[in-house]
């Protein structure tokens, strides 16, 4: 008896369901409907609230970050054969905390081989350590950079030598304008010097590290 | 007015008011009258809230045999917790979060406004207390067995209300804005973005953009002040009804006793 119950298929309507107060043609109880409704209508509110604020939390994640060029001197003021720290606004508009020092030297056919393009004709490297982001110093007798935190040390073109860093010192796009050199947006290089879109230290570009650690949609290389 | 008569659980003796001596008239005076006001006040509102039951549901519980010290810890921690949310909203008065100005107001604070230095102190200080009896907390949990069921979920809330503690040790860490916050934020959330796949774009929600930029430091003074103390003051609630509900667990070193009457038919 019960499977001959089961067999037979449910009417979708109400009225033959035997619902109390159904109306033929009905397929749904107006008391589920209202419920629905009523379910709706408190998503509906709740989305019109939080989704704005989460929106606007989350914005930043997808704001590309102005491209901007700023001197650090005229041509004279380097050479091929060592670094010179030069201070410079990385983020305007929050004083001293925005500021950053970069090690510029003149492109070196022998050591960086021939140029990439025309943001190469100098090196800007980046003292932000490729660990956990410690400002690293240029030794110049050890022509290495050595970093204070966790004594990570690369070598004169940024290369990781030892310690807990995981890639090469990130390094910036450089132009020459009317004779002044120019310092613009960071990128990432990965062991062979190969240009990536900037990364957070401690993520590294080698092998399955650039896929683990994607490039973000606020900041791209040129 | 005739006064409702609620049912209550009994009051413990000593708050018990004693029975009047024998052959003494009732006490008057203004002392008397003043009680009398005072009771009445708290009256007319458990009449109208019936708050009372409530009370002394939570506050006149039955605790196991061998309670003991380490069972102040928990609340040793929610006081932590509500000196921290006391000296930070009158920091906040002074406290500045822009980057150029916040170094200076925290110096302000420091130096020149009066009792400053205690307040600040006492939250900086109280942050370390906090974090230390929260851990202390948690190993009593664990050592005395009190995280088995039924207590699973306080466990899990606990556990919940440790990472928050987390997050505003390390939100707070970089509000003075000196060389030291300022570095140990940078490593922080660089730590944050090592974490695969996501991890980029968890730094990147911190700080606001893919660097360290003009609203990194509101962001995370939001987070520490607004945010995360709405979280931990709600699951406290959360962590209080399950413990007032579950009751405490007795120290593992005392044995369960068996009745009389069962000791004696085992015998």
């Amino acid at each position: 008896m019960a499977d001959g119950r089961r067999k037979t298929p449910k009417s979708k309507y109400t009225a033959d369901r035997n619902i109390p107060g159904a109306y033929a043609g009905e397929t749904v109880t107006r008391r589920r409907f209202m419920t629905g409704t009523a379910h709706a209508a408190g998503a509906i509110a709740t989305s019109a609230i939080v989704l704005p604020a989460l929106g606007f939390a989350v914005g930043p994640l997808f704001k590309k970050k102005q491209v901007r060029w700023e001197a650090v001197g005229p041509e004279a003021d380097f050479n091929e054969a060592s670094y010179v720290p030069k201070v410079f606004t990385d983020t305007p508009g929050i004083g001293e905390a925005g500021k950053s020092t970069v090690y510029v030297r003149r492109h070196n056919l022998a050591i960086d081989g021939p140029m990439k393009d025309q943001y190469d004709q100098y090196v800007a490297i980046s003292t932000r350590c490729t660990h956990v982001g410690c400002p690293v110093r240029y030794a110049e007798a050890a022509q290495r950079f050595i970093c204070p935190c966790h004594s990570s040390v690369f070598d004169f073109v940024g290369k990781r030598l030892s310690g807990p860093a995981v890639r090469p010192l990130d390094r910036f796009y450089t132009r020459v304008v009317n004779g002044v050199v120019e310092v613009g947006p960071r990128y990432s290089v990965n062991s062979e010097l190969h240009r990536f879109s900037p990364r957070y230290p401690g993520e590294p570009l080698d092998g399955i590290g650039q896929y683990l650690y994607p490039s973000r949609p606020s900041m791209r290389k040129l | 007015m005739p006064k409702l008569k609620l049912p209550a659980p009994p009051l413990p003796d000593a708050l018990r008011p004693p029975p009047p001596k024998p052959g003494e008239a009732p006490k008057g005076g203004p002392l008397e009258a003043a009680r009398e006001a005072g009771i009445t006040a708290v009256d007319w509102v458990d009449e109208r809230t019936s708050l009372s039951g409530g009370v002394r549901w939570l506050l006149f519980r039955k605790v196991p045999k061998g309670t003991n010290w380490f069972y102040t810890l928990g609340s040793a921690t929610m006081f932590a917790f509500l000196n921290q949310a006391i000296t930070g909203v009158f920091l906040a008065m002074y406290y500045d979060p822009s980057p150029t100005r916040a170094y200076e107001s925290a110096r302000y604070i420091t130096n020149e406004a009066f009792l400053g230095q205690f307040v600040r102190g006492m939250h900086k200080w109280g942050s370390t207390v906090m974090v230390v009896l929260v851990f202390l907390h948690m190993a009593r949990t664990f050592f005395w067995g009190a995280y088995k069921y039924p207590r699973e979920l306080n466990w899990i809330i606990g556990v919940v209300l440790l990472i928050l503690t987390m997050a505003m040790s390390f939100t707070g860490y970089l509000l003075p804005f000196d060389q030291r916050s300022y570095w140990a934020s940078i490593v922080g959330v660089n730590i944050n973005g090592t974490g695969p796949l996501l991890g980029p774009y968890l730094s990147d929600f911190l700080l606001a953009g893919p660097e360290f930029g003009a609203t990194t430091l509101s962001r995370f003074y939001a987070i520490h002040m607004l945010l995360i103390p709405g979280a931990i003051a709600a699951l406290i609630g959360a962590h209080l009804y399950l413990v007032t509900k579950l009751g405490t667990t007795a120290p593992p070193w005392l044995k369960a006793e068996a009745p009389d009457e069962l000791r004696r038919e085992t015998a």
